[in-house]
């Protein structure tokens, strides 16, 4: 029920009241609204859950996290697998 | 930057545990409260890559699985009248009432119907005036913006047939009833991402101090679970009690405040029956007396119905983290996916229907 995926706004447009997005989620199009992340724009991407918007995501963090991760990644490497570690 | 593909590669997520193997020294019980998250462990088999040190246990995070079976009967009850279009999220169809499911109340002629959005149930109202439109309304708080939006949007069309039957629940309640029984051998929490998008995660610090148990909120793609459990290692094996997020693309510290202002306006706080579990004091939210209108139990006058759960059912402890869904004597036998005992094994978040679907056990034919 919680589940919400990431999608890029690639419209947006007034619909009774209600602020509403076309939102690409990689080639299937749906609509959602942006009420509650009225900051987003056209180009961003945002948490989508049932039909709404509910968290800009942040291109700077995310960038952040995946660069520590593969630091974490990149030391295993360096180690070399542990002895008696199975086979990968 | 897609947000998806970046979060699923196999060299990182294996680095990452790699991570966590040199890290644990000793044995670990650690909870996925989100029903989503047990889905992504098991599907990608996360909990067998990890080291034999850490358990992670199964929490209480699918609304269809808590939502009390009353609520069902009461769903079934309204959605056999004629004149109403009853509306839900797809999950719900299948969730076993005490003697049947809302597919069969379709199948006998009732309308209803599956929308993607409570906005789409909206709509329906608007398009049909001649209709009673319902939605069902459960979930945790992720799902209550959407779901308050909708009776904000039909009061402010001004459509007097558009009615909610309610069933929220949140989850600081039920991680404080978890760690307050005395059969609880959970040691630590990975937190339910999309609820802290809505909720931020500042009523935590209180809790993970109180019970001494630290808590990191996480992701959903396999690489935002590991580097949840990662943290979560680390706090545990350097005794801390702290609360992180490893979530920080999607979630801050106070949430996302537009939601939490219409979800004020429109809820209250109130005590929630849990299926399986019992009643917990102002763990979920209901409408505030000036939007009663909008309530579907009081429109309807179904507020009295009671209902008795299958004997054989372990639900309830399965979703308090003290059993495995393949430790019940019904499981893939007299209980599965299509002719379910429990909400655990219907949905895309049940604990069970993710040990079935993903064959995580055994079963005789």
């Amino acid at each position: 029920m919680c589940l919400a995926v990431p999608g890029k706004i690639v419209e947006i447009e007034e619909n009774d009241g209600l602020q509403m997005a076309k939102v690409d989620f990689g080639g299937i199009f749906r609509e959602a609204c942006l009420d509650y992340v009225p900051e987003a724009r056209v180009g961003d991407y945002c948490v989508i859950h049932v039909g709404f918007a509910i968290s800009l995501l942040s291109e700077k963090e995310a960038m952040e996290t995946l660069d520590l991760l593969k630091q974490i990644s990149n030391i295993e490497e360096e180690l070399g697998p542990e002895p008696g570690a199975a086979p990968a | 930057m897609k947000y998806v593909t970046e979060y699923r590669d196999a060299t990182l997520v294996k680095g990452v545990i790699e991570e966590i193997r040199r890290t644990v020294t000793r044995p670990w019980t650690i909870m996925e409260i989100c029903g989503g998250q047990t889905h992504a462990i098991v599907r990608h088999g996360i909990d067998q890559l990890l080291p034999p040190e850490i358990e992670l246990v199964h929490g209480p995070g699918c609304p269809v699985c808590v939502t009390p079976l009353e609520l069902i009967d009461k769903a079934l009850e309204i959605a056999s009248r004629q004149e109403v279009i009853f509306c839900s999220y797809g999950d719900m169809l299948r969730v076993p009432g005490s003697n049947r499911d809302l597919f069969a109340v379709k199948a006998q002629g009732g309308d209803v119907r599956v929308v993607y959005s409570p906005l789409d149930a909206v709509k329906l109202a608007k398009a049909n005036p001649e209709k009673q439109v319902v939605f069902f309304a459960i979930g945790f708080e992720t799902t209550a913006p959407p779901n308050v939006m909708s009776v904000m949007h039909a009061k402010n069309l001004g459509l007097e047939n558009y009615s909610i039957l309610v069933s929220h629940v949140r989850v600081p309640p039920a991680v404080s009833a978890i760690l307050s029984s005395e059969a609880n051998r959970v040691q630590a929490f990975l937190l339910a991402g999309h609820v802290c998008a809505v909720m931020g995660y500042h009523e935590y610090p209180a809790l993970a101090a109180q019970f001494q148990t630290p808590m990191v909120v996480t992701g959903f793609e396999p690489l935002d679970i590991v580097q949840g459990l990662l943290e979560t290692v680390r706090l545990l094996e350097a005794g801390k009690v702290e609360v992180v997020n490893a979530y920080q693309r999607a979630v801050v510290f106070e949430g996302n405040k537009p939601a939490q202002k219409m979800i004020d306006t429109v809820f209250m706080e109130v005590d929630r029956k849990w299926r399986g579990i019992g009643s917990i004091p102002m763990s979920g939210w209901d409408l505030r007396p000036e939007f009663e209108k909008f309530n579907a139990e009081k429109r309807f006058n179904v507020e009295t119905v009671t209902a008795e759960e299958s004997p054989l059912c372990i639900a309830g402890l399965i979703l308090q983290g003290l059993k495995k869904p393949h430790e019940c004597t019904a499981f893939g036998n007299q209980c599965n996916p299509e002719h379910p005992l429990g909400a655990t094994m219907v949905s895309s978040e049940g604990a069970c229907a993710a040990y079935y679907r993903y064959g995580r056990v055994t079963i005789d034919a």
